[in-house]
């Protein structure tokens, strides 16, 4: 492992009663790097971001975050269901973060179909964000004793809509914005996490060429001004082939290709797979 | 509330309990009138545990039926702990005096109504706040009956006094009394809705999976809402407690967590202000307003048809199915109502979503 | 021999009881399966069922009053999903739920305002309520009716969902309500189908609990009701077996608590109604969509 990984995804398997969504895969991700993620529809993408994301415990293999082990397999490869705990206790000594403490930790993340709080403004919607960083109790919260860190929240919740050119919609309904604004909403809401690694689903679905475009300027921006790395899953072959680093790709949970833009873009297999071809080995 | 609104509010707050005062010294408890001062302390102890409710089912998502139990182990509370110890002997005639042989002041016995409600709000919550939506509903609802069939367990009778009735207990002497109480349990839950925590709240109500993402623990979070939600049933279990003069666990049954539920639905899903205003306005048709629907009534020769003993309940019912059906946002939708707002007529920006999914 | 005949009126009372259950708990877990609604006014329509029959019988036969109940209780099924449930389809689902909750008011504030509040004598069914003789335990008929009518039912039941048309348009509904209405099933006559299913069911439940438990109050649906709902979740919402299973469990266990009661030296009997509820948090918390519902996983 080099000595600036941020993210490594090692030797993971995700399967689903008899679907193996994910098969045996390693990523590496890079400090500074953006990397995508790419692969036909149904090819295990957002399963292998929902194991870094702590929502699926993996069948088999690892992931380290800047070099610490922060997930592991479960024995039996058993799918975490949500919230209902029926695998706690069972598993004490394995590693099986909950998504909370995997955003704690510095990771955060977009969803394919957005998942911004609907009954509230932009603004409170990346208010929402600073939670995790409280210092106040229940008690002093709810007594208001926190008047200094209150203000430094919706100063920073602010200061973060100002840089990503936001404060215009801030008080608006998250909801009731046009898509593309949407989309940068929820990348706003998640950088108000203060990411180290900033995880993107799509973050080009259903926007047209301007939007995508812009889009692409301003995920290049905040990985430079905010010194982040990004991974990302995306079908725009445009915006990927400009701003990646380096693209893996995935076909039926497997790891069919990885490397730079130029090596993928002429990878016969990468073409096969898209088109539908057959692999002739 | 808004800075700006504070000293118009709080005289508007002092104004009030001088106008309650005011009436409960000139109305004669045989005029007709005296009805409303029944309707007002009871409205007010409804208030509070409709707000209670109202911060789970609206504001953090969770649809708990359990509010009536949690107002019964308040009561309950409140009333075997502050029993004058001369007393205890006639009350608890059929356990020799019962166990407890000591009384605590009233005000003890209502804040630790509130805690021995959320002890068993904490506990109940490790195992049943896993579950989601119907089931919760249904594992909530379940344990107060369990907690009733509990208390009226003639085992525990020296504690419970069984299935028998609990009484000679202080009791309020002023209306101010649960007005105040209740005024500061309900400002209490606002600061509570209006600070870091309550945010996090409505966003567990939005999207589960969002604000986990956002790194919102969401056991805990639950655990929170469900316990200070139950604190605030027990108190006002003890209020009513205190309004009723006696306590008897079949009372609190499952009908009584409708009533609260429709409470809060008819003054809007997500809204302080307006389960407030629909405690009173729900108390008031159903102890009051429409009680002469109860009574024969003839005009002329005519006597009007229909009206008779449970009429009253009847047209009640119909009215709440109007509101259900076509009124869905209840009084206040999701919106709180604010003095600048109706002084200025400006109206605030109309929030969209809806919080009752 | 004595301890066998002194216990046997708590088996045979357990499985009439469960038989009743189940036959209110199925309207609940269909329309559970197709609306995702807990349907409170369930319980009062089965109480309403026992009022009608009251009423009815003292002016006309038994056997005429009967058939006359059932289709009663079928038109006020119908009815309510029509003016209650129906207005509010495209509402969040907690709307509905309230709709149900009013609903469920509304009917216990009318049977109050009819009855006067006094609990109505349920009139004996010939053959039916006679008293019999089960291996030196003496019992209603109605018990031992009870468990056979319900399986034959509920097999009907399967049958009418499995072989027919409207059956297979009331699984796709529960199956995907959205898609089922895309495909061309008239979701409507689907839904009241369903609420008609439940209500006869529950009318005839209501003829066999009411000819044990005689006295008909306002507000005796509720216990009945929640119990069967619970014997609907405990099984597996949505199941039909699940919800026989369920209900009969329920209603052996209750009255395995009586028979208990006898033994224990603390008096057990007042949570013969509770029961229910442990067994149900207890399963939920191991088994959370029920005995044989099906395990649902959220989509991130």
């Amino acid at each position: 492992m080099s000595n600036d990984s941020v993210l490594r995804i090692d030797n993971v398997t995700m399967q689903f009663g008899g679907v193996i969504a994910v098969d045996n895969v390693t990523i590496d991700v890079n400090k500074g790097e953006i990397v995508s993620l790419i692969g036909p529809n149904g090819a295990g993408k957002t399963t292998a971001f929902n194991v870094i994301t702590g929502v699926y415990a993996p069948t088999n293999g690892a992931v380290y975050f800047n070099d610490e082990k922060i997930i592991e397999n479960y024995p039996q490869g058993k799918m975490r269901t949500m919230y209902k705990g029926e695998n706690q206790g069972k598993y004490r000594q394995v590693l099986s973060p909950t998504p909370d403490r995997i955003t704690k930790l510095g990771i955060a993340r977009t969803f394919q179909n957005i998942r911004l709080f609907k009954s509230q403004t932009v603004f409170e919607n990346v208010l929402i964000a600073q939670h995790l960083r409280r210092t106040s109790n229940l008690l002093s919260a709810t007594l208001h004793l926190n008047g200094k860190e209150e203000a430094q929240m919706r100063k920073d919740a602010r200061d973060l809509l100002h840089i990503l050119e936001l404060d215009d919609v801030a008080d608006e309904m998250a909801t009731s914005l046009p898509y593309g604004k949407q989309r940068r909403v929820e990348i706003a809401r998640a950088m108000a996490t203060k990411p180290s690694l900033l995880l993107l689903d799509e973050p080009a679905a259903g926007m047209n060429p301007q939007e995508t475009d812009e889009l692409t300027a301003f995920i290049g921006r905040i990985r430079d001004e905010f010194g982040l790395t990004i991974f990302m899953i995306e079908h725009h072959m445009d915006l990927v082939m400009e701003i990646s680093d380096r693209i893996y790709v995935l076909d039926f949970g497997k790891m069919i290709a990885s490397g730079l833009p130029e090596e993928i873009q002429s990878n016969r297999r990468v073409i096969e797979a898209y088109l539908g071809g057959a692999v002739d080995e | 509330m808004k800075k700006k609104e504070l000293i118009p509010g709080l005289i508007l707050i002092a104004a009030l309990l001088v106008l309650l005062r005011y009436l409960e010294l000139h109305i004669s408890p045989q005029s007709q009138w005296a009805m409303l001062l029944t309707v007002l302390k009871k409205g007010s102890i409804y208030a509070l545990v409709a707000v209670s409710m109202n911060l789970l089912n609206g504001f953090t998502g969770l649809f708990s039926l359990g509010q009536a139990g949690f107002m019964m182990i308040g009561a309950y509370t409140y009333a075997v702990l502050t029993i004058p110890a001369e007393q205890r002997e006639m009350v608890y005639m059929y356990y020799e005096g019962g166990i407890i042989r000591f009384a605590l002041p009233s005000i003890v016995g209502i804040i630790l109504a509130g805690v021995v409600a959320a002890v068993f709000a904490f506990l109940i919550g490790l195992p049943v706040l896993r579950l989601k939506s119907d089931y919760l509903a249904i594992a909530t609802l379940g344990f107060a009956e369990i907690m009733r069939a509990l208390f009226q367990w003639d085992t525990l009778g020296p504690l419970t006094n069984g299935s028998n009735m609990l009484r000679s207990y202080p009791t309020f002497k002023t209306i101010l009394y649960p007005f105040i109480v209740s005024g500061v349990c309900i400002a209490l839950i606002v600061m509570l809705i209006n600070s870091t925590y309550g945010r996090a709240f409505k966003a567990i109500r939005d999207d589960e999976i969002a604000a986990e993402a956002m790194g919102i623990n969401l056991a805990h979070h639950k655990r929170i809402a469900f316990t200070v939600s139950s604190f605030f049933a027990g108190i006002s279990g003890a209020l009513l407690a205190m309004f009723q003069t006696n306590v008897q666990a079949k009372s609190f049954n499952s009908a009584m967590t409708y009533e609260i539920l429709l409470i809060v639905v008819i003054g809007g899903i997500g809204s302080v202000t307006g389960s407030v205003i629909s405690s009173f306005l729900f108390i008031a048709c159903s102890e009051w307003l429409l009680r002469f629907l109860d009574e024969t009534h003839v005009i002329g020769d005519v006597t009007l048809p229909l009206m008779r003993s449970g009429f009253r309940k009847v047209v009640f019912s119909l009215i709440i199915m109007v509101i259900v059906l076509f009124f869905r946002q209840g009084i206040m939708g999701n919106r709180e109502f604010s003095f600048t707002r109706l002084f200025s007529g400006r109206s605030k920006k109309s929030k969209g979503g809806k919080a009752d999914e | 021999m004595d301890w066998f005949s002194r216990n046997l009126p708590y088996f045979l009372a357990g499985i009439s009881v469960g038989g009743q259950y189940a036959l209110i708990a199925i309207g609940y877990t269909m329309v559970y399966g197709i609306l995702r609604l807990i349907n409170f006014a369930h319980g009062d329509i089965f109480m309403v069922a026992g009022l009608l029959m009251v009423y009815l019988s003292a002016s006309l036969p038994v056997f005429l009053a009967i058939p006359l109940v059932i289709i009663l209780t079928v038109l006020i099924g119908f009815t309510v999903e029509r003016v209650a449930y129906k207005p509010l389809r495209q509402a969040p689902r907690m709307s509905v739920m309230i709709s149900a909750i009013g609903v469920s008011y509304l009917l216990q504030n009318l049977a109050l305002y009819i009855t006067g509040g006094l609990a109505q004598q349920y009139p004996a069914i010939p053959w039916v309520s006679d008293q019999i003789t089960v291996f030196g335990a003496s019992t209603k008929r109605v018990t031992v009716i009870t468990p056979f009518l319900t399986i034959i039912l509920v097999i009907l039941l399967v049958i009418l969902i499995k072989k027919t048309k409207i059956g297979m348009a009331m699984r796709a509904a529960s199956k995907d309500f959205e898609t089922s209405q895309l495909m061309g099933i008239r979701i409507n006559s689907v839904i009241s189908t369903t609420f008609i299913i439940g209500s006869f069911l529950a009318a005839i439940g209501s003829l066999l609990f009411f000819s044990n438990y005689t006295g008909v109050t306002p507000t005796i649906g509720t216990m009945p009701g929640l119990k069967a709902f619970v014997a609907a979740v405990f099984g597996g919402i949505g199941s039909i077996p699940g919800a026989v299973i369920g209900a009969f469990i329920i209603g052996i266990c209750e009255n395995m608590i009586m028979m208990l009661n006898q033994y224990v030296r603390f008096d057990i009997s007042n949570f013969k109604d509770a029961f229910a509820f442990l067994l149900l948090i207890i399963i939920l918390l191991f088994k959370p969509t029920g005995l044989f519902g099906e395990k649902q996983t959220d989509k991130v």
